[in-house]
């Protein structure tokens, strides 16, 4: 059944007793420039996420979900409020401290999946592990791993070139979850596959949640992905419009 | 930065065709400059040892009045043989050698000449000397290929030559060409004419004296001799050192145009990349890298152009080097009438010097010119970057 929550008190994570906050914004606000002025993408989100989370930023396109998801992956920094994720304010990172953040702490999953060409299906996923030093026989085991939770083992040696957009998408699942980060960012993650793929790397997305207690946040309009969100953030012109739970 | 060298490398290999366009026109400045400054130093080489063989031995004293760029000097230009040099010369490790000024009328035109008298025993030089030890009716004489071919004269033609004596009387007689050599060395060839010593030495009423002393060991801190002056093998090799350094200045500028054109086709690629790869870059950052650390490896990919072309220059310069150093380059124009000392066929001589020197100059200036381009990559936005969307 879901609970409608409108608008009202988004402050605190309404799972919040699935552990602590991960996420905390605070009156965010993010304004690009635009012509001679500018223009306001996000307009002062309030958001509290806890650790674990299957939740997602829905909304049209232009509603700011990109922007919002960018801020909370240090890609980008707030205008003006605050992103707190795992404890560390987003605009007062260094440019060190972010990648750091990133590269220890955080999975990214694109809608255009941004493998690395050249690479194989293995030093894709292999990548976010080279740069956390792990060793070779590590770094083995863990990709390893990561291909079997997606289904891609017999597929190693393969170039993205070769493979299927839903093989793509499951190799850069692989990849954002090789290290078992806190938080993995997903945007748009199915706009660029079918209905099958899409109902596949979302079940895969949902064990690895379950199995892994990985905090998942998506970005996304796509009617199958809301279906198996377990929180779902609306947003409108830069704003959180409503949230849904889905209790089960 | 071991971690950007595997990144590299998995690149630049996964670029394909373009890397190894750029590693090919890389590789091949690599393998022509080394060539031609081989050849350079063969030449180096090749023009000193010829001297030091036909010309100069390991060094010579020379008259302090002499001056060979100055044929009125030859007159005021011999001594007494000194008797300190007498032991050296009966050993035959020195030969004297007196030069004295003449004209010769081949077809009855006149040319001036240099006369040159020469020990028919001396073994410090390798002009051939005891060819003028012969019972011929006139006197003796042998010159170079050089002068033979502008005077048209032949072995066993005879010509008239004139000179002053002593006392400023002018004399002839008739010599008789009984060989003809070959040196490489033009100042030993053009407008010279050697003759038995004490023939000239009689003719010009000049007994025992000599103009210059050429010796054949190099002895460390030899003896001043009164009224001569000692020249070394290095003061009097240096005109070769000069000349080969204004060609090989020449030659910078072709080595400059060829590394240009490399770095051209580097500096385009690395421009390229940059805006090609932007969702590439947007994505290193995504996953870990400080936008420094991309600058890093960009300029990683750029310089390891410079490597891969070293060993591809490796594999087909060495054969190619080795080829060359074995039969040599032989000019398509006869060298002789070049005027300086250069051989017919020069052989390159290539010193691991030469060599690393080279690779290093290739391999800094790669990686300045990839990194000038990557620096753009530290001002990219990401989340533009990884929307592709930087102009
Ligand atoms: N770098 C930028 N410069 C200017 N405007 C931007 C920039 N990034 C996003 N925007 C604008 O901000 C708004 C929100 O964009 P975005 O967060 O991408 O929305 P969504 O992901 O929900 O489609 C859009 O109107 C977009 O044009
Ligand atoms: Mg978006």
């Amino acid at each position: 059944m879901n609970e409608r929550n409108n608008n009202a008190d988004t402050k605190k994570s309404p799972l919040g007793d699935l552990g602590v906050a991960i996420i905390k914004t605070n009156q965010l606000i993010k304004r690009f420039p635009m012509g001679k002025g500018e223009f306001t993408a996000l307009k002062g989100i309030d958001l509290e996420f806890g650790t674990g989370e299957f939740a997602g930023l829905i909304g049209p396109s232009g509603s700011g979900k990109t922007t919002l998801l960018n801020i909370l992956g240090s890609l980008d920094s707030p205008s003006d409020g605050e992103a707190i994720v795992l404890g560390q304010s987003v605009s007062k990172l260094s440019a060190k401290g972010a990648a750091r953040l990133r590269k220890e702490s955080l999975g990214f999953i694109f809608q255009s999946y941004n493998l690395l060409q050249v690479h194989t299906v293995f030093e894709n996923v292999e990548f976010p592990l080279l740069l956390l030093n792990y060793t070779a026989a590590e770094r083995k085991k863990m990709v390893m791993d990561a291909l079997e939770w997606v289904g891609l083992t017999d597929k190693v040696k393969s170039k993205p070139p070769k493979l299927s957009g839903g093989e793509c998408q499951r190799v850069a699942i692989a990849r954002a979850m090789v290290k078992r980060p806190s938080l993995v960012l997903a945007d748009e993650p199915t706009a660029n596959l079918d209905a099958a793929n899409s109902h596949n790397i979302l079940k895969t997305m949902e064990t690895l949640n379950r199995e892994l207690k990985t905090t998942f946040l998506f970005a996304t309009h796509d009617e199958k992905v809301i279906g198996y969100l377990k929180r779902k953030i609306f947003m409108k012109d830069g704003l959180v419009d409503h949230e849904e739970i889905v209790n089960n | 930065m071991w971690l950007a060298i595997k990144l590299a490398y998995r690149n630049l290999i996964g670029a394909g065709l373009r890397t190894w366009l750029n590693v090919i026109v890389l590789s091949f400045s690599f393998v022509v400059i080394i060539w031609m400054k081989g050849i350079m130093v063969g030449w180096d080489h090749q023009a000193k040892t010829d001297m030091a063989n036909w010309e100069i031995g390991a060094g010579q004293y020379w008259h302090e009045n002499y001056d060979p760029y100055d044929p009125f000097t030859f007159s005021e230009s011999h001594n007494e043989i000194p008797s300190q040099l007498e032991s050296e010369i009966d050993k035959g490790t020195m030969t004297p050698m007196l030069i004295v000024q003449g004209t010769i009328y081949p077809q009855g035109r006149m040319q001036q000449v240099i006369l040159k008298g020469i020990d028919p025993d001396q073994n410090v030089l390798k002009l051939p000397s005891a060819k003028l030890d012969t019972a011929i009716t006139v006197l003796p004489a042998f010159i170079g290929q050089m002068m033979a071919r502008t005077m048209k004269l032949d072995v066993g033609d005879r010509v008239m030559v004139r000179w002053r004596d002593a006392h400023g009387t002018f004399d002839a007689t008739e010599i008789e060409i009984i060989d003809i050599f070959s040196s490489n060395v033009p100042a030993v060839e053009s407008g010279q004419v050697y003759i038995p010593l004490q023939s000239l030495q009689q003719m010009t009423g000049l007994e025992n004296r000599a103009t210059i002393f050429t010796f054949s060991n190099e002895v460390m801190g030899r003896d001043a001799v009164a009224g001569l002056v000692l020249k070394s093998k290095s003061d009097l090799t240096k005109t070769v050192d000069d000349m080969i350094k204004t060609k090989n200045s020449g030659q910078s500028v072709f080595y400059f145009i060829l590394i240009l054109l490399a770095m051209l086709a580097i500096f385009d690629t690395q421009v390229l990349s940059i805006f090609r790869r932007q969702k590439e870059i947007g994505t290193y950052i995504a996953l870990g890298y400080t936008r420094k650390q991309v600058v890093g490896l960009f300029t990683v990919e750029g310089a390891m152009h410079a490597i891969f072309a070293a060993i591809v220059a490796a594999a087909y310069g060495i054969p190619f080097l080795a080829w060359q150093a074995k039969i040599g380059l032989t000019m398509p124009v006869d060298t002789s009438e070049f005027g300086i000392a250069i051989a017919q066929t020069l052989f390159p001589v290539y010193s691991v010097g030469l060599i690393v020197t080279t690779t290093l100059i290739v391999l800094i200036v790669t990686s300045i010119v990839s990194y000038f381009p990557s620096r753009k990559i530290a001002k990219m936005n990401p989340t533009e970057a990884l929307r592709g969307k930087i102009q």
